[in-house]
């Protein structure tokens, strides 16, 4: 039988790729996927905010697509390809979505904005010329407490042609 | 605010995955995309034994169309029946909800058979399922069967799923030509729970008279609630909508809870009654229209 | 008035202050590399804590047991409250109350969530394994959730020795309020109550405390966020001198608004515990902790009459104001209740004012600072009564502001109560909010709203906002005699370490731990300024360490302080640091000190090219204090610490300067509401804003824009709410909403600036702001539209559709009886009834329903259950729906039996998941074919997680769990078992009505 089993209390160990790299850490089945991502990986770039899959701190990208990293367990991205906030940018840099955060004062304390960065990313390469109710509807997915949003959509809609184009 | 401990299995095959609910029952849930399970697990509100992740079972991510159906693997992520041709030409109520389903980032990860399996009394994708007439397909190790989703909803979050089943599809019933479709919700903010739900089907003869209506309501009763239409054919699609709106609250009995009384859960299902039957009406009248 | 500073930067030199200068913090943070508190673990060996609480309001401990949870493999240690009690005492406030703050229940509990017990274990999954495995019995008591029941006559007492859960009322008089009273034409009332909500930052809670021996000292690593006043309370809890809890905070810190100063709690309580166990322990608050315990804004029951003249002239104010300080005072509380005190006038030039304040304690969290602290309640009570007062006079509500307003030409102003407003210019921001908001517009669309039958409205509210709080102005809880025989208290402190070390580089320290407002950003920029730098060239290190840091009473980060004082430390230090430079470059360059300036990185004589470079200059006085001129001092180390000298003691007349500076705030809302469906839109949000000098005019413009999003959320969304029972019933996001980014409206922001003279820049305190006066707008908005006054926050879409249709609004009313026949759940109380047909004569049912042999079969769940007595079972059954499995103690007591008739079954059950109380009355009849019918009516009450995360499924899990029992019932009876779906959907009219 083909069944990947790992019983409670055992612990599995999780290959996938982060960021580009491939690594590896071990972890039993309930260890949440950002629990693995921070402690097991020092991806501390996500952020933990409600543990029920509400505020969208925790949002990373696996396989490409946005998802929160509370509400999945580690066990269950094995073989997976994630990015975090860290892995959006060459280190050092800021990409064009970044820049446009910086520049729009996008972000206050910064708790919320690695989650939203990882649903922007994913959010503007299915939909590269949004409109502003597109962004908002797609924004409702995190709950940031020090901005008031109105800038977090500016820098989206400015980011979004140059990110379209690759930038 | 973490999980009790549990085993965890992951099936290639959907043979493996019901031999597995087979061994375990009860003890066992099947995870597909975690997005009700995940935050009641970390709750510790549910304390399973063992998980059986089917979401990545091969087979239960197809859309296809068969015949006069569309058939949706269980484990179709939403944003993909979302941007799928197919679910907007062939079951545009659906097309129509899922904007709806909570979020762009759990629709990135939630699944169509999770959410009829979970049967949240408010959520879209079992009201729309309930209104096109379609199935779930269950299978176990005993069997295969096929429940429609009219009985399918028993209460919140209780279904006819046997534990040792899986949901392995859902069929929906490719949408008549001519037909239109309305869906709307009214929630406390963008993405929550609805308190009140309304998908509408209706076809209009040539005189704009209504020849086939299904009406549904969700978020009010304790799960999906299909409306008696019958007095209604016939009727001017202009005319009947006051009508169907009162008519449609009648045999309610409406939940309360701390967002909305029975009071108020009545009065948003009227508006949203006449407001799905008007939105079909113009649907339907241009479908016709571009047919012709 | 006399200005702090005295000297003002030149003009010539702003180049940084005043510009949009891109933020210092945001590179780290945008990129994944700034780091909080839970990516901290500065020392080996850490331990990992997780707390046991209270699912109780009120109830006594009886015993805890920890035996099974410290069998668990990965436990290190578990420790009780009566055990943190051995090694410390209570954290102390300024009310001097007959009842200790202890950060843990000792022998009794008073609000769900209340720390019982602490884990600490190899994991916080082991430790949260490990909380299931403590067995705490308690004994209910009767609770108090809200404030009227707690000040009502015989309501339960929270505390022992005292007769009143009101455990402090004070009265104040400024002027001459009875007679001016006496003399008005008109007098308008407004009673109100005010919601409980909280600013929930997205980071939570954290602490990593590590105690040590030789000498005892504790060192806590902790997302704190100030008043550091409390630091000494909290050593002073911890039996230690001050200097021996040292007290660090992280790089970052993830958002606060005030709710980060109650961690003080969690400091001295994982303090205690480190030391009890002897290990490092990490605590991370979740959200379901934070949300139940952390900490929320007050919420209050008042009321205020406003006394006028008919043109419009405000003469007098008369406030009552109740505030629940939840179930303890914790300190800083009840400076909620003080914070507006001495502006009690708002921004109005009104003479007259009578106050009354009680400070009561309920079966709730305590409450602590909040966005806005005090403002929000403050200003819902004047401005709302202004807009009534408005409607009454018929003068505009514009305008009967601004006849009232303090005239531009009296600023400084002296407020009765003894606030000193700085400066400010209202009647001329008022113009500016009409203008933007286009008022007359507005005024048009209304009448062609109401002509069309539509609910269309517009509301006001202005206000000043206090910044840089005098730390004296709490102490007016205390009358002034009992003032006189404590320690004088007085000021504000706020420091600055600027430093140029041997390579020329400048780092800048101050105490003012901010949660995201960019204060080394704006820092840099005044640096930068005095320095002839840029501000990339400075580095700005705002993480504190109680050891190292030139910390005070007043450093922190709360009441809007940065910019109206903190920014007077970091001037005057670097103004130090630039006479020093400027007296060293002179010498080196042959001219006076006055002839130098500073400016693009050097040090050039005025008028000449003679110049050196600014780090060439500064590294002098680390390498050659030989060659420098006499009498200076080598290196450049130059600390300032400054509080505003207004800033004294309350005076015997309980009038006191509570603030630094005073900006202003007034905001339009326009609002149209659907009456079938109670959606509100808000047509308009418009706010000017006078902050003195910006020092950062994009910083400000988020300060804005997030204000407004926190008093929109009070104003529509948010509500910790709490059952009579005082369940706690907003235990998730999904239960506490927060407005997300397709609910926060478009906002028109105008700037007027009148130059604060308080400091050296000229700027104001600002960041609280719209959160104070959005919930009163959006109410004047919505008063307008509809009509009536009697408009509750949060304007939920029930609560707004309820007002728009003439319908009462339930949910204020949990306990009231249900209609027979239909579950109905209000906060954690059930109740409801129905009846059944069963196919058996009625002696065969009531043996039946009496037999504990028959009871075990038919109980849905049950495992095992035992008769005790003649009228009492003690049961063990798992309940389960949907996967939502408890396994739960249940005692039911037979009461008022009736043989063959009827008997109630009185029940309780506890477990992991929750607990309830229950009672159900069972009625026998007898049927003309030979059957029973079978009434029921119950009653029951859900408290815990279940109460706090589960509202919505409760109903339906009762009505499953009836047609369970029902099923074994009638298939004891019949022999048959039918699928339980069945009987369900057959009974599913019975049981609903």
């Amino acid at each position: 039988m083909s069944v990947q089993t790992c019983l409670a209390g055992q612990k599995a160990t999780i290959e996938l790729t982060l960021n580009g790299q491939r690594r590896s850490g071990k972890a039993e089945p309930r260890l949440l996927l950002c629990d693995f991502l921070r402690h097991e990986l020092q991806a501390f770039g996500v952020h933990v905010g409600c543990e029920h899959g509400i505020c969208g701190a925790c949002t990373v990208l696996v396989d490409g697509r946005a998802v929160r990293s509370c509400t999945q367990y580690a066990v269950q991205a094995d073989g997976r390809d994630i990015v975090t906030v860290e892995g959006l940018a060459e280190a050092g840099t800021m990409n064009a979505l970044q820049r446009a955060f910086a520049k729009h004062h996008a972000l206050q304390c910064g708790y919320c904005t690695p989650g939203i960065l990882c649903s922007a990313t994913h959010f503007l390469r299915e939909t590269p010329a949004p409109t502003e109710r597109e962004v908002r509807d797609m924004l409702s997915g995190h709950i940031c407490r020090c901005t008031g949003y109105a800038s977090i959509v500016a820098a989206i809609l400015e980011a979004a042609d140059a990110v379209s184009r690759g930038a | 605010m973490k999980p009790v401990a549990f085993d965890y299995h992951r099936p290639e095959t959907v043979a493996e995955a019901v031999a597995l609910l087979a061994d375990l029952r009860d003890d066992a849930m099947p995870l597909a995309g975690g997005m009700t399970l995940g935050p009641m697990l970390n709750l510790r509100l549910v304390r399973p034994r063992a998980l059986i992740d089917i979401s990545r079972l091969a087979g239960l991510r197809h859309i296809v169309q068969d015949g006069d159906k569309v058939v949706t693997g269980a484990a179709v992520i939403q944003n993909d029946a979302l941007r799928s041709d197919v679910i907007r030409r062939q079951v545009p109520l659906l097309a129509l909800a899922l904007p709806w389903v909570g979020h762009f980032q759990t629709r990135n990860r939630g699944t169509l058979g999770g959410s009829v399996a979970h049967a949240d009394p408010s959520a879209e994708i079992p009201l729309c399922l309930t209104v096109c007439g379609g199935t779930v397909v269950l299978r176990s190790r005993r069997r295969e069967r096929r429940v429609p989703a009219r009985r399918f909803f028993v209460d919140a979050l209780t279904t006819l799923r046997e534990p040792d089943e899986i949901i392995v599809a859902l069929e929906w019933p490719r949408a008549p030509a001519q037909s239109g479709w309305g869906f709307a919700e009214i929630a406390q903010r963008h993405g929550d729970f609805a308190i009140a739900a309304a998908a509408c089907r209706a076809t209009l003869d040539d005189e704009g008279r209504v020849k086939d209506l299904v009406l549904g309501i969700a978020g009010v009763e304790s799960r999906p609630v299909l409306i008696d239409t019958e007095n209604f054919r016939g009727g001017r699609s202009t005319e009947v909508g006051k009508h169907l709106s009162d008519h449609s609250v009648a045999g309610v009995t409406p939940m309360e809870d701390h967002v909305a009384n029975a009071e108020y859960r009545i009065a948003l299902t009227k508006v949203l009654v006449e407001r799905v039957f008007r939105d079909a009406c113009a649907d339907a009248e241009r479908r016709r229209n571009k047919l012709q | 008035m006399k200005s702090a500073s005295v000297v003002s930067a030149p003009a010539a030199s702003r180049r940084w202050v005043g510009a949009a200068v891109p933020r210092k913090e945001d590179e780290a943070l945008l990129t994944g590399r700034a780091r909080f508190i839970d990516d901290l673990a500065p020392l080996p060996g850490l331990t990992f804590a997780a707390i046991l609480r209270s699912p109780h309001a009120h109830a006594r401990i009886l015993g805890i047991d920890v035996r099974r949870a410290l069998a668990l493999p990965g436990v290190r240690g578990v420790v009780t409250g009566r055990e943190i009690a051995e090694v410390i005492g209570p954290i102390a406030s300024v009310v001097r109350a007959p009842f200790a703050y202890y950060p843990i229940a000792l022998d009794r509990v008073r609000y769900v969530g209340e720390p019982v017990a602490v884990v600490v274990a190899d994991s916080r999954y082991i430790a949260e394994d490990a909380c299931e495995l403590i067995d705490v019995g308690y004994e209910p008591l009767p609770a108090v959730a809200d404030l009227a029941s707690a000040r009502a006559p015989g309501a339960p007492l929270l505390h022992d020795n005292t007769t009143s859960n009101v455990i402090s009322r004070r009265t104040f008089r400024y002027g001459d309020p009875e007679s001016a009273f006496a003399a008005a034409d008109r007098i308008f009332e407004f009673s109100y109550s005010y919601p409980r909500y909280a600013s929930t930052p997205m980071e939570t809670f954290g602490v990593i405390a590590h105690f040590e021996r030789a000498p005892d000292r504790y060192t806590v690593w902790s997302n704190f966020q100030g008043p550091f006043v409390i630091q000494p309370l909290m050593a002073g809890a911890l039996r230690v001198p001050g200097h021996r809890l040292r007290l660090i905070t992280p790089p970052a810190s993830g958002g606060s608004f005030g709710i980060k100063q109650a961690v003080l709690s969690y400091i001295v309580l994982l303090a205690a515990v480190s030391r009890k166990v002897g290990l490092p322990v990490k605590w991370i608050e979740d959200r379901a902790e934070h949300l139940s315990a952390a900490s929320a804004a007050s919420d209050r029951l008042g009321s205020v009459a406003a006394a006028f003249r008919n043109d419009g002239k405000l003469l007098a104010l008369k406030f009552h104001n109740v505030a629940n300080m939840g179930a303890y005072i914790r300190p800083p509380e009840p400076a909620s209740l003080y914070r507006m005190h001495a502006a009690s006038n708002g921004s109005y030039a009104v003479e007259n004012i009578a106050v009354e304040n009680e400070l009561v304690v309920t079966n709730t969290t305590p409450v602590g600072l909040n966005r806005g602290y005090g403002g929000p309640q403050f200003y819902f009570a004047l401005e709302r009564v202004m807009e009534i007062a408005a409607r009454g006079l018929g003068i505009d509500p514009a305008e009967l502001r601004r006849r009232n307003f303090i005239p531009a030409d009296r600023f400084p102003y002296r407020a009765p109560a003894g606030a000193v407003f700085d400066s400010g210019d209202y009647p001329r921001a008022l113009d500016e909010l009409l203008r933007i908001a286009d008022y007359e517009g507005l005024q048009r669309r209304r009448e062609q709203a109401r002509r069309d039958g539509r609910l269309f409205g517009i509301g006001f509210a202005a206000g000043v906002e206090p910044s840089g709080s005098n730390m004296a102005y709490v102490s007016l809880a205390q009358t002034a005699e009992e003032r006189s025989r404590g320690e004088r208290k007085s000021g504000a402190n706020a420091s600055a370490v600027l430093q140029v070390d041997p390579s020329g580089q400048v780092t800048l320290r101050i105490c003012s731990t901010p949660n995201g407002q960019g204060h080394a950003t704006v820092a840099a920029q005044i640096v930068a300024d005095a320095l002839g730098l840029d501000p990339a060239d400075i580095d700005v290190v705002t993480d504190i360490d109680t050891l190292t840091s030139a910390w005070s009473i007043a450093s922190g980060n709360y009441s809007n302080r940065f910019a109206a004082i903190v920014v007077d430390a970091v001037a005057k230090s670097a103004r130090q640091v630039a006479d020093k430079i400027r007296l060293m470059a002179a010498e080196a360059l042959d001219a006076t000190p006055e002839e130098i300036d500073l400016s693009d990185g050097y040090a050039r004589v005025r008028g000449s090219n003679r110049a050196l470079p600014f780090r060439k200059v500064a590294a002098r006085a680390h390498w050659d204090p030989a060659g420098l001129p006499p009498g200076t001092a080598p290196g450049i180390v130059e600390t300032a610490v400054v509080s505003p000298p207004l800033l004294g003691s309350p005076d015997v007349k309980d009038r006191v300067a509570s603030a630094t500076t005073f900006g202003f705030v007034v905001d339009l809302a326009a609002v149209e509401i659907d009456r079938a469906t109670g959606i509100l839109h808000i047509e308009k949000y418009a706010s000017v804003h006078d902050v003195g000098t910006q020092l950062n005019p994009k910083i400000v413009e988020g300060q804005v824009h997030g204000g407004f999003a926190h008093g929109l959320g009070a104003a529509l969304f948010e509500e910790l709410a709490y059952d009579e029972q005082g369940n706690f019933l907003s235990g998730t996001f999904a239960d506490y909403l927060c407005p997300t980014a397709m609910e926060v409206p478009p906002l028109d922001v105008g700037h007027i600036e009148t130059v604060s003279p308080a400091n050296a820049l000229g700027a104001k305190g600002m960041g609280d702001g719209s959160s104070m006066l959005t919930p009163a707008a959006i109410a004047n908005a919505v008063a307008d539209a509809l009509g009536r006054d009697d408009v509750t926050l949060p304007l939920t879409l029930q609560r707004v559709w309820a007002l728009a249709n003439g319908r009462e609004y339930e949910r204020a009313a949990p306990g009231r009886r249900a209609t027979p026949r239909r579950t109905r759940v209000s906060g954690g109380a059930l109740n409801g009834g129905g009846e059944i047909v069963l196919s058996a004569p009625i002696a065969e049912v009531w043996r039946r329903l009496l037999d504990p042999n028959e009871l075990s079969a038919i109980v849905p769940g049950c495992r095992t259950l035992r008769q005790e007595g003649n009228d009492r079972y003690v049961a063990e059954v798992t309940i389960g729906v949907a996967g939502i499995r408890g396994t739960y103690g249940v005692t039911i007591d037979l009461r008022d039996r009736r043989e063959g008739q009827s008997v109630r079954f009185v029940g309780k059950a506890t477990g992991a998941l929750g607990f309830g109380t229950g009672s159900g009355l069972v009625t026998l009849q007898a049927e003309p074919d030979g059957r029973t019918r079978l009434h029921y009516e119950y009653e029951a009450e859900v408290g815990g997680k279940v109460a706090a995360v589960g509202q919505r499924m409760l109903g339906s899990v009762v009505r499953f769990l009836l047609a369970q029992f029902f099923d074994a019932l009638e298939h004891r009876i019949h022999g048959r078992r039918r699928a339980w779906w069945h009987s369900l959907r057959a009974w599913r009219t019975l049981l609903r009505g």
